[in-house]
């Protein structure tokens, strides 16, 4: 760990106008110094800059704005939480558990519950990934602004069964999985004011950018995240299988949000977390049950087609019968 | 200065060049029961020195020993009272750090310390060349630990996170700092840390030259001038139980029925909590070390060879210690760089190491691959048994797996050819009954393969080849307790099948005659017990405390027990199991001889006949007259000295040893049974339940014993299901150095586990005890892949049984 000045922004316009660079580009940017960045609960960049992946000269806390952990739902305008907001808190909240089902069982089953009362949201979403090699002091990775990705012929079980060919890195949130199945939006703060947009869409893919896993810029904070009213009659579910039951991070999981009309499903929406390097979504098994009766022949069928298409590495090959069944599995515990 | 490479290597735990059994001025003959109560408990003569105790009841007659009896320290440990040395913090203290290999395999080309030196806050800065606790090479002037001091020999790197250097500063920030100042200059060599690529012919030497392994106290080494060709070096053909029996060929000629198998296992790391570290203190009058160690005496020993002080300068503490598992003995390569930073800098000297150096350099389970073959007759009779093993315990040696095939079962015909493979990787190290577990996981799978072929249940085919009393009473019991009925492989409908299983475990019954205890008695009537013993977390303290109770008729509580200290006579070793077995005896001994001295002194006063005297619940009391009658604090106090002490030390066993002065007779045996459920559209296996039966000779303090068999058990399913070190091989790094990434099981993982602990009484000494730690750890992983096995009808030959080798096994993938 290397010695580092902590101060604490009183305002999201002071944060911004101290920071000056997101946690991806300080790592790139190692060799220049200099790097003030921002940090929620702390628990992931702790572990970063114990390893030495990152090395900031400022560190900047958030978590004593005033404003930035507030929780609000109504049936008018839906389900809004400030990025202070703990997992802990999301998982108990009874709104959450009766609306957003889904939501409640990926920030119940996230980490442990030391960790959930302490991780925030928006440190959940801007967390880097699980990869050994990105983890590691001793592999200068793509990810690091290297020239090798050390996971194509190493060992990969982890890794993705989508988009490999560049960084097979999967996304670390696991919540992640269950918000953009809710359509989540995030609202970025930065010097030219806020911008909202999509999780899905603030998510970005390797090919885009391999050092980062989002669109945030140098000066941009996550303040607010908003999950729109759902249609009623909507229902949903999510699993996560991890190595283990307790803490532990995804092998996969799977968050499914279905309109039913009576017994039969209006439109679907199923994403898959730990698949790719974003949350992705499962467009052609979301088809497959639209205007459809749910049925466990139905369910398995969707499996399939979620995974159509993958292309699992040496050492994951197990995640695309992991997906067909949590697939399955999470469609008929929904409906 | 001694050399530690000259010195003979031993087979490990084998007699070396010690005298053998001990002779008596006086003998006396007294009658021990001996047996198992309930199954056939009977009493046996035998001859022991006259100054020995006289026998012991079994246990219902006791009223402290074979109780459960809460730890004597377990208020320290849970007010964080108890110092561990993680803990300690001694006045001027530095911070050692080591700056470690980045490469696999690598020459140093300079190195430049020299920005290090000068850098605020750091007081001393050393280059390591040899690390001792590896393979040493021996031929290129590596051969004397004087090169420990020496800066012109650099080391050949073996593997990433192999110490360089070490720097001593003012805090743990500085020294860290310290050491990213230090510039080397590599040079990288080809490199190998895959088990199958490093027998391959051209595969990167790990060694140019023949090597050996150096002895520390609890290595299961290599066996000596064994063969070496590329990375393979073998085969050791025998282990302390000798070596081939038979003709094997002709036996499997002779069979009608033929199993084999190839089986696999990882490499699992030790996770002990509190991570290897020492804090050194070197003054020139005495050395003294706080240590996190399994053996206080192999930590003095390492350290007065090595720096060349008599043993009586060299003192090792170890109050508190926070779990070993077999890879805490000897000074280590970080123990050794303390001493040498405390010396150059005239500071105490802390060096703990983190976590990914626990991982990566401070020991390991070697792997295995075993080819297994068995031949026995229609009526089931072994008739042969053939093991050819390989295993890599990275740089070290020790990976041998073949005891339990030798042993377990009676078979005339045997035949074992282990290879150990070095890899660019760290040594391994005594684990959990090495070799033990790891064989155990291929010999019972093809036990239940042999009772499937004859249509015989598991456990009615072992009643049949095995001739040990103590596990037919336990897969008896065992079996009553988890209420065994098993439905065919593979029938359980639905999608999560169930399946239950069964294993037998195996572990001999080690003796540590190097063990000694003083009892004191104090006049005001506290008493003391003091020995170098310490106890890694097991209830070492505890048990000692009961065994002087019961002698002197008191409470556990009223003992004061001071061990882990070598000012106290040496105790033994805690690995193998040895610890109960081996410091119980003495310490009652001594209890013994310090009461005899005690009443002889209340006898003179009462005028009565010594034998007359005895003593129960805290008083002394004439057997003639009980209106004689005196507590045991009112006769302390008329004692003529004001303290009585009597130092005793582990004798022979009863019966004598089977091998050396080491090995008894008898075997600690287990059986365990398992029930799992297996989701057969994931992958996912859980252990439910697992009911252990154990033995452990005269079981001491129940409560405990139950611990360690939950430990051991936890340490198996972790084994069996979650547990890997993985290395990446095209860096020769581990990608999982760090307890978040490498699997242990946490709660939900654990299964319910029930103990059944049988008593058994084999009158071999004073206390009669034997030791659990590594019987509880044997049976697990075994009993669990037959267990999947019943539940879906395709055996797992590899582990840890991962979803990817389930959905493999059942050709979903």
């Amino acid at each position: 760990m290397n010695r580092f000045e902590y101060i604490k922004a009183p305002s999201v316009g002071e944060a911004i106008k101290m920071m000056n660079s997101t946690v991806p580009e300080a790592i790139i940017n190692a060799n220049k110094g200099g790097a003030h960045i921002v940090k929620a609960a702390g628990v992931d960049l702790l572990d970063l800059i114990k390893e030495g992946v990152v090395s900031p000269d400022r560190v900047i806390d958030l978590r004593q704005i005033p404003g930035l952990d507030k929780l609000n739902f109504d049936q008018q305008n839906g389900l809004s939480f400030g990025p202070m907001v703990t997992i802990a808190t999301l998982a108990e909240n009874k709104e959450v558990y009766k609306n957003y089902r889904a939501l409640h069982e990926a920030t119940a089953h996230a980490a442990t519950p030391q960790i959930r009362n302490m991780a925030t949201m928006g440190g959940n979403l801007m967390q880097r990934p699980r990869c050994w090699y990105f983890r590691s002091e001793g592999h200068h990775c793509l990810k690091k602004g290297g020239d090798v990705c050390f996971a194509q012929k190493g060992q990969n079980q982890l890794h993705a069964i989508f988009d490999t060919q560049i960084c097979p890195c999967v996304h670390p949130s696991s919540i992640a999985t269950a918000l953009v199945a809710f359509d989540a939006k995030v609202e970025l703060s930065g010097p030219d004011g806020k911008r909202n947009l999509l999780l899905s869409e603030f998510f970005t893919l390797p090919e885009a950018n391999v050092t980062c896993e989002n669109n945030a810029q140098s000066k941009e904070i996550i303040t607010n995240i908003t999950l729109p009213v759902l249609k009623p009659g909507t229902r949903s579910f999510y699993i996560k299988q991890g190595q283990r039951e307790s803490y532990d991070w995804s092998m996969g999981d799977v968050a499914v949000v279905l309109e039913m009309e009576g017994k039969q499903c209006k439109t679907a929406r199923i994403v898959l977390g730990a698949a790719a390097p974003v949350p992705m979504r499962a467009s052609k098994a979301e088809a497959l049950l639209k205007g459809k009766t749910i049925t466990e022949k139905l369910a398995a069928k969707a499996g399939e087609l979620a995974v159509e298409g993958a292309t699992p590495m040496e050492h994951n090959h197990y995640k695309i019968q992991l997906f067909k069944t949590l697939v399955k599995r999470s469609i008929l515990a929904a409906v | 200065m001694a050399d530690i490479n000259k010195k003979k290597i031993v087979l490990p735990l084998a007699p070396n060049e010690e005298f053998g059994s001990v002779k008596h001025l006086n003998t006396k003959k007294i009658k021990l029961p001996h047996g198992i109560p309930g199954h056939n408990l009977t009493e046996i003569e035998r001859e022991v020195s006259a100054d020995e105790p006289p026998a012991l009841a079994v246990n219902d007659q006791l009223s402290v020993v074979g109780k459960r009896t809460k730890r004597i320290d377990a208020i320290y440990k849970v007010t964080g009272a108890a110092k561990y040395t993680s803990d300690i913090q001694l006045p001027g203290m530095l911070y050692g750090k080591f700056l470690r290999s980045p490469h696999p395999h690598a020459k140093i080309k300079s190195i430049d310390v020299s920005a290090a030196e000068r850098h605020r806050g750091v007081h001393a800065v050393h280059i390591l060349s040899v690390e001792p606790g590896g393979a040493v090479q021996r031929d290129n002037g590596h051969d004397a630990p004087a090169e420990t001091y020496h800066v012109d020999k650099l080391p050949v790197l073996r593997y990433v996170g192999q110490p360089i250097a070490g720097v001593a500063a003012i805090s743990d920030k500085v020294a860290r700092e310290a050491v990213q100042l230090i510039k080397v200059e590599y040079e990288t060599l080809p490199f190998v840390v895959d088990l199958d690529e490093a027998m391959k012919k051209g595969a990167p030497l790990v060694f140019e030259e023949k090597v050996e392994q150096q002895q520390t106290g609890g290595d299961v080494g290599g066996e000596a001038g064994a063969g070496q060709q590329g990375n393979l070096r073998g085969p050791s053909i025998g282990s302390f139980y000798g070596g081939p029996r038979g003709d094997v060929d002709q036996g499997f000629n002779e069979s009608d029925i033929v199993v084999e198998g190839e089986f696999r296992t990882q490499v699992q790391t030790h996770c002990a909590l509190e991570t290897h570290g020492i804090v050194a203190d070197w003054q020139t009058n005495m050395l003294t070390i706080y240590a996190s160690t399994q053996s206080t005496k192999s930590v003095r020993n390492d350290l007065a060879e090595l720096f060349d002080l008599p043993l009586s300068k060299v003192r090792v503490i170890t109050e508190y210690m926070g779990g070993g598992f077999g890879a805490k003995f000897g000074a280590g390569h970080f123990g050794v760089m303390a001493v040498v930073l405390s010396k150059k800098s005239g500071h105490p000297v802390k060096l703990m190491l983190d976590r990914k150096e626990e991982q990566t350099t401070a020991g390991n389970r070697p792997n295995s691959q075993q080819m297994l073959k068995i031949g026995v007759k229609k009526d089931g009779t072994l008739q042969a048994i053939d093991l050819t093993s390989y295993g890599t315990a990275g740089i070290g040696l020790g990976a041998g797996v073949g005891r339990v095939a030798q042993d377990m079962y009676t078979c005339s015909n045997f035949r074992m050819a282990q290879y150990d493979v070095f890899t660019h990787a760290g040594p391994g190290a005594a684990f959990r009954a090495p070799g033990n577990v790891q064989g155990c996981f291929a010999l019972e799978q093809l036990i239940d393969e042999i009772a499937e072929k004859l249509n015989l249940d598991p456990l009615a085919y072992r009643d049949k080849i095995d001739q040990s009393e103590i596990r037919k009473v336990e897969r008896k019991k065992g079996a009553e307790k988890f209420g065994w009925k098993r439905k065919q492989p593979g029938s359980d409908s639905g999608v999560v099948k169930k399946g239950i299983g069964v294993a037998q475990g195996h572990w001999p019954r080690i003796i540590h005659v190097d063990s000694s205890a003083t009892v004191r008695i104090n006049k005001g009537g506290s008493v003391e017990i003091m020995s170098g013993v310490q106890d890694i977390g097991t209830g070492t303290k505890t048990i000692l405390a009961q065994v002087v109770a019961e002698e002197l008729g008191l409470k556990a509580e009223d003992i004061t027990v001071k061990i882990g200290d070598t000012t106290y006579p040496d105790g033994p070793g805690s690995g193998g199991s040895v610890t109960a077995g081996s410091i119980t005896p003495a310490a009652r001994n001594a209890a013994y001889q310090a009461k005899m001295q005690l009443l002889g002194q209340v006898a003179g006063g009462w005028q009565v006949e010594i034998a007359d005297l005895d003593m129960e619940k805290g008083e002394i009391f004439a057997k003639s007259d009980t209106s004689k009658r005196m507590s045991f604090v009112d006769a302390t106090k008329k004692m003529r000295t004001n303290q009585i002490m009597a130092t005793a030390s582990r004798p022979d066993d009863y019966g004598g040893f089977e091998v050396g002065n080491a090995i008894g007779y008898d075997r600690l045996g287990s059986v365990q049974f398992a029930e799992v459920s297996v989701d057969t559209e994931t992958g996912v296996i859980k252990v439910d339940r697992v009911v252990a039966a154990h033995s452990c000779g005269r079981p001491l303090n129940p409560l405990q014993i139950e611990s360690q068999i939950n430990g051991g058990v936890i340490m198996g399913v972790g084994y069996a299901l979650y547990e890997d070190r993985i290395m990446d091989k095209e860096t020769g790094y581990m990608v999982n150095a760090n307890l978040d990434q490498y699997k242990l099981p946490y709660s939900k993982e654990i299964p319910h586990i029930e103990n059944i602990i049988i008593e058994q009484y084999g009158a071999h000494s004073s206390t009669d005890a034997s030791g659990i730690g590594e019987p509880a750890n044997v049976a697990t992983a075994a009993a669990i892949a037959n267990a999947v096995y019943n539940a879906i009808g395709v055996r797992i030959y590899e582990l840890p049984m991962t979803p990817d080798k389930v959905l493999a096994a059942l050709q979903v993938i």
